[in-house]
């Protein structure tokens, strides 16, 4: 196992600009998951680490070792691929065993490492078939397996899980984490599924557009995001944003939405008097009251029932306010209903860059 | 099966047969020409089988020809074609499929280029480079003049097979802890036996029957190929045709032989479960 620091990480090809310089640092036995949309640049940067492009400047360190300009086969890393890239030709145990009888070890301990491996995925009965008579969970678990046979300094997972069917995407997630917490060991996870990263990071590296926007718990990235991007990103279903004028004259602080809306909010906020901001509030904080209640009047347009809880969306001061309850029947379509915003849930957003103000 | 359906059924398998017969009846006239004893040929008018059949024709073809040493010549020249080109088309391919490189551009024009014009043209410029160095008259000037022609069509040929295998395989083994060199050989190459197989048939079928360059390049019979030996059954005077015809009947069992060895690997889908399918 083994630390991994990246240092003013660029990537281009030609005139293009993939990377603009990603600083991470991400200790011995962390996982860490890089999140973004598609074309962010997180796999090319997994790809960089791995040794399966070239840096255009920076430094990888592995394990304290400069890894610039090795060869994969010499980082001593893992990886598992979205198509799962096993080796049509050989069996389960051969695709297990290749990274190992490459470094030519012995061979009852490339038997006792398999079975270890097999007996840890569920794939004892299935190591003399090959790839295609596997069905999509057995090859990714293969996968997985070809992974850890070799016990490498690192594991770098390159969106898993994408081609596999809801159910079986959630059930992989969960024996991902329960294989980190067995192994304990350093991991890198690309992916673009934001449930992905909450659930298995210890670490989120949120990017976009090639630029690192946030690196924190996810937790942290949830509860404060450091920007527009993050917080737009983060949760499901997304965010709400409003545009408005922030105001602290002439009475408490507040934020003026379209139609004399006005919102309260915390004080603090780092924003001149008439300031333009963005106010953010995530949908399960809206709290929605029927009839007149205190707060913004609002009319029920769309009601989706999740079975877990029910996404109302109303039409408030000319826009649409998601909001979501775990309470059925809150409401149902044409419903006049009052909608507020606690104070402490708001997030404050400059307007013109996007960055976090309160 | 409704009527309707059945009837399309039955034109559809008709289509089918009159094409295959279609295609193979010339392959029928040289078998039935060669059993045919020299006094029907003629004798007999057209008929489709000879009321008497001898193989009077390959026992002269085999005993008292140089058929044997034309066959030999031919198969020393195709099968060596055959190899040497797929060899280089294997490496080459895999190169133009995977790697971004200075003047790849240029190098795939100028291989098209090469089959562009009629190669008639190239046998007076060809036989003046090969004759100082000895090469014509020779087995070996045969093999690299052939090796030179097929060479581009094999590349782009096995270019597509290598296209279709995922980048993600060699990434895979690389990372495992191959070089390039052995993630290629290892991984690669077997499943791209089915191209391999392909481009090894194309090549061995082309060398085999090519008749221009062997008739202009080779004078004597020690290093003539079979297609022009099959010219010295005619004479000035007349076309012995059941010789000629048992002869060819002969030169079509090698290539048999060879498509049955591989077409193994040719109907073979490998690659099936690699990836996500």
């Amino acid at each position: 196992m083994a630390s991994i620091d990246i240092a003013a990480i660029r990537k281009a090809y030609g005139s293009t600009h993939v990377l603009h310089g990603v600083d991470l640092t991400i200790k011995d036995g962390e996982f860490v998951v890089l999140v973004g949309p598609s074309g962010c640049g997180k796999s090319t940067l997994l790809r960089m680490i791995a040794g399966l492009e070239d840096i255009s400047s920076g430094e990888i360190r592995i394990g304290g070792r400069r890894v610039n300009d090795l060869d994969p086969k010499d980082r001593d890393i893992a990886m598992v691929f979205q198509s799962y890239a096993l080796y049509p030709h050989m069996t389960v145990a051969e695709n297990m065993s290749y990274s190992l009888r490459l470094r030519k070890t012995a061979k009852d301990k490339i038997s006792t490492a398999i079975a270890g491996a097999g007996a840890k995925l569920g794939l004892g009965a299935l190591m003399e078939r090959r790839p295609k008579a596997l069905s999509g969970g057995q090859r990714q678990r293969v996968a997985m397996g070809r992974a850890i046979v070799r016990a490498p300094k690192a594991f770098l997972f390159d969106e898993p899980l994408s081609n596999l069917d809801a159910r079986l995407r959630e059930q992989m997630r969960g024996e991902i984490k329960k294989l980190h917490q067995d192994l304990g060991a350093t991991s890198i996870y690309v992916t673009h599924d934001q449930i992905e990263a909450m659930t298995l990071a210890d670490r989120i590296v949120a990017m976009n557009a090639g630029i690192v926007q946030q690196v924190g718990s996810p937790l942290d990235l949830y509860d404060r995001p450091a920007n527009l991007f993050v917080a737009g990103f983060m949760g499901s279903p997304a965010m709400n944003m409003f545009a408005g004028t922030y105001r602290n004259s002439g009475g408490a602080p507040r934020v003026e939405l379209a139609e004399g809306v006005a919102v309260p909010v915390g004080e603090g906020i780092a924003a001149a008097d008439g300031a333009k901001v963005t106010l953010g509030i995530r949908p399960e904080h809206v709290v929605v009251t029927r009839g007149g209640g205190p707060g913004i009047q609002a009319f029920i347009d769309l009601v989706e029932p999740t079975g877990f809880g029910t996404i109302l969306h109303a039409s408030a001061f000319g826009s649409d306010v998601k909001a979501f309850s775990l309470e059925r029947g809150l409401a149902t379509r044409g419903d006049t209903v009052s909608v507020a915003f606690p104070v402490d849930r708001i997030h404050l957003f400059d307007h013109e860059h996007g960055a976090r103000i309160g | 099966m409704r009527p309707k359906r059945l009837g399309f059924t039955i034109l559809h398998r008709a289509a089918i047969l009159a094409y295959i017969a279609f295609a193979l009846f010339p392959l029928f006239w040289l078998l039935k020409v060669s059993i045919t004893p020299n006094d029907l040929l003629y004798g007999e008018g057209v008929r489709m089988w000879p009321s008497r059949s001898t193989f009077d024709h390959y026992v002269f073809v085999l005993e008292h020809s140089d058929f044997p040493l034309f066959f030999r010549n031919s198969l020393i020249v195709s099968l060596s074609t055959a190899f040497i080109v797929t060899a280089l088309a294997s490496i080459a391919g895999y190169a133009l499929s995977r790697f971004a490189f200075r003047g790849k551009f240029w190098i795939v024009g100028l291989m098209l280029l090469t089959q562009m014009f009629p190669l008639v043209m190239l046998i007076a410029p060809i036989f003046k480079i090969l004759s100082p160095l000895g090469l014509t008259n020779s087995l070996t000037g045969l093999i690299i003049v052939y090796v030179a022609f097929n060479v581009p069509f094999a590349t782009f040929l096995m270019q597509s097979f290598f296209d279709g295998i995922p980048k993600d395989l060699e990434e895979a083994a690389m990372i495992d802890g191959a070089t390039r060199f052995k993630a290629f050989r290892q991984i690669i190459l077997p499943l791209t036996l089915p191209g391999i197989a392909a481009t090894l048939g194309f090549v061995f079928t082309a060398a085999w029957s090519e008749l221009l360059f062997a008739l202009m390049l080779i004078s004597g019979v020690d290093a003539s190929t079979f297609p022009v030996g099959l010219l010295s059954f005619v004479s000035k005077f007349s076309v012995d045709f059941g010789q000629m015809m048992a002869a060819g009947v002969l030169a079509l069992i090698p290539a048999c032989l060879f498509f049955f060895f591989i077409q193994r690997y040719l109907v073979q889908g490998l690659t099936a479960g690699a990836v996500k399918g």
